[in-house]
């Protein structure tokens, strides 16, 4: 019997959603293991580092790769893998844009070690200490991997062949993916994006849309919204029309505004700007006439001004994978 | 002997080029391209800072070009639109003016200040406000000094 090609997945910065996502195939994982030798998850198998470091490069036909980089060893196995993968995936939100983890990059390294290792109510650290590469002991030198300053994508430390965005990717459209590669079927060009479709969630919703005019924004506490009206028409913060469908929306149809897990739609770099250009073309400008500039301007922040966080809403996935990318250096 | 040799021979050392920031001007066709283009033919002179790409509505500066400069290196962004109630294409103006809200708030909170993104009004008769909001534009990024995004 021929040696089944290798699957490999790895986690970096992550929560280990993406893990559930491909458990979440259920009887479907058989054919998955049928088809493959699962040989690398750190999450569900005690193969080490050491043994991915002996196997000849190209050795592995796919690795699935989910979690930023936020560390030095993040950055290391990403390379490895790149290195010993014929197909290098990433998979999830975390290692195509950055995701959750990436909203880190709104602060500074000093600023999140402040909040996480000193100022954190629930910690007890009199003498102040903060994780260090190399720290000296009387037994010798401990070292840990580096902290990063700022979250980076799995492509923007290394070259990946494809991308199946999500937080998790829906396990149908993990398989879709499998499926393909399985078949032998003709994938399309190095660096697209797989699992997905290319225009937004509101595509996939069923919720009735019409004229959009938002008066004002809601928080989703604050309303029970009519189950069938667009809930961006509501005045809910519905990320949807900024985000790429391939989801099934399940979220909007359950109630919930979309966050937009999925990343910007085809062509768009930058989700939160394409959210801006979106919501400015629908709130609702009223009766401009005989308002002077400066009336205008205060009521735009007026309306504004009940959303406290726009950066981390409207970047919610994708600040790293973002054309400015998080808070500017100075 | 070129003029950087000489420059370079100045027994002055302590002389510091002033910084010039690297401003990009959005400027609606309609209105205020043709006011830039006031200031010019009265031949006011006004900083030579901005460098200008003229769009046909400022409802069509996609929040991503903003960004986009910003990113490659400009020091600051203006976008100039007609009047409230004077757009060509009704309200794009008051479009780019909700946008432009939205945009500053996400770029403080990544660091950048509102200041160097202004939007403002200019009509086609205007080319003295023009000269006075460029002006003032210049006046702004060179106190608030370079912005550099490259790691």
């Amino acid at each position: 019997m021929p040696e089944k090609p290798k699957l490999a997945i790895y986690w970096a910065a992550s929560c280990g959603g993406c893990e559930i996502a491909v458990v979440n195939l259920h009887e479907k994982i058989l054919d998955v293991d049928a088809a493959f030798e699962f040989m690398f998850c750190p999450c569900l198998l005690d193969t080490k580092k050491k043994d991915i470091e002996a196997l000849p490069d190209k050795s592995i036909a796919i690795t699935l790769f989910n979690g930023a980089i936020r560390t030095a060893e993040n950055e290391e196995m990403a390379r490895l893998l790149r290195k010993k993968s014929q197909l290098l995936i990433a998979l999830g939100s975390c290692a195509c844009e950055g995701c959750i983890l990436g909203l880190a990059n709104l602060h500074s390294k000093q600023e999140i070690f402040k909040a996480v290792y000193l100022d954190n109510p629930t910690i007890d650290n009199p003498a102040g200490t903060i994780p260090s590469p190399a720290s000296e002991v009387p037994e010798g030198t401990l070292t840990i991997p580096a902290f990063y300053d700022k979250v980076k994508t799995l492509g923007q430390v290394t070259a990946v062949d494809y991308f199946i965005p999500g937080c998790p990717p829906e396990s149908h459209q993990i398989w879709n993916v499998v499926e393909a590669v399985v078949s032998g079927a003709q994938l399309p060009p190095a660096g697209s994006v797989l699992g997905a479709g290319c225009l937004s969630v509101c595509d996939e919703c069923e919720r009735v849309k019409e004229d959009k005019k938002i008066a004002r924004f809601y928080r989703n506490f604050e309303i029970t919204p009519e189950p069938r009206k667009c809930l961006l028409e509501q005045g809910l913060l519905c990320m949807g029309i900024a985000t790429r469908d391939g989801c099934g929306a399940p979220c909007p149809q359950a109630n919930m505004p979309c966050t937009g897990c999925y990343g910007p739609p085809e062509g768009i770099t930058d989700q939160g700007a394409r959210m801006i250009a979106a919501l400015g073309s629908i709130l609702d400008i009223g009766d401009c006439k005989g308002k002077s500039e400066e009336e205008i301007a205060a009521r735009v922040e007026a309306l504004l001004d009940s959303v406290p966080d726009y950066a981390g809403t409207f970047y919610k996935y994708s600040l790293p994978g973002s054309i400015i990318g998080g808070r500017v250096k100075r | 002997m070129s003029a950087t040799c000489l420059l370079n021979n100045t027994p002055d050392a302590d002389i510091v080029a002033e910084f010039e920031p690297r401003i990009i001007g959005f400027l609606c066709n309609w209105c205020s391209y043709a006011g830039a283009d006031k200031a010019g033919s009265s031949q006011t002179p006004y900083p030579p800072n901005v460098s200008i790409i003229k769009v046909m509505c400022t409802g069509r500066i996609d929040p991503q070009f903003v960004m986009k400069a910003f990113n490659e290196g400009a020091d600051g962004v203006i976008v100039l639109a007609c009047h409230p109630g004077d757009c060509h294409y009704k309200e794009g103006n008051l479009r780019a003016a909700q946008r432009h809200a939205m945009l500053i708030r996400v770029l403080e909170q990544m660091g950048i200040e509102g200041k160097r993104c202004r939007f403002d009004y200019v009509s086609a008769g205007e080319g003295e406000k023009y000269v006075q909001v460029i002006t003032e534009m210049v006046a702004t990024v060179k106190q608030l000094g370079k912005l550099s995004l490259i790691d």
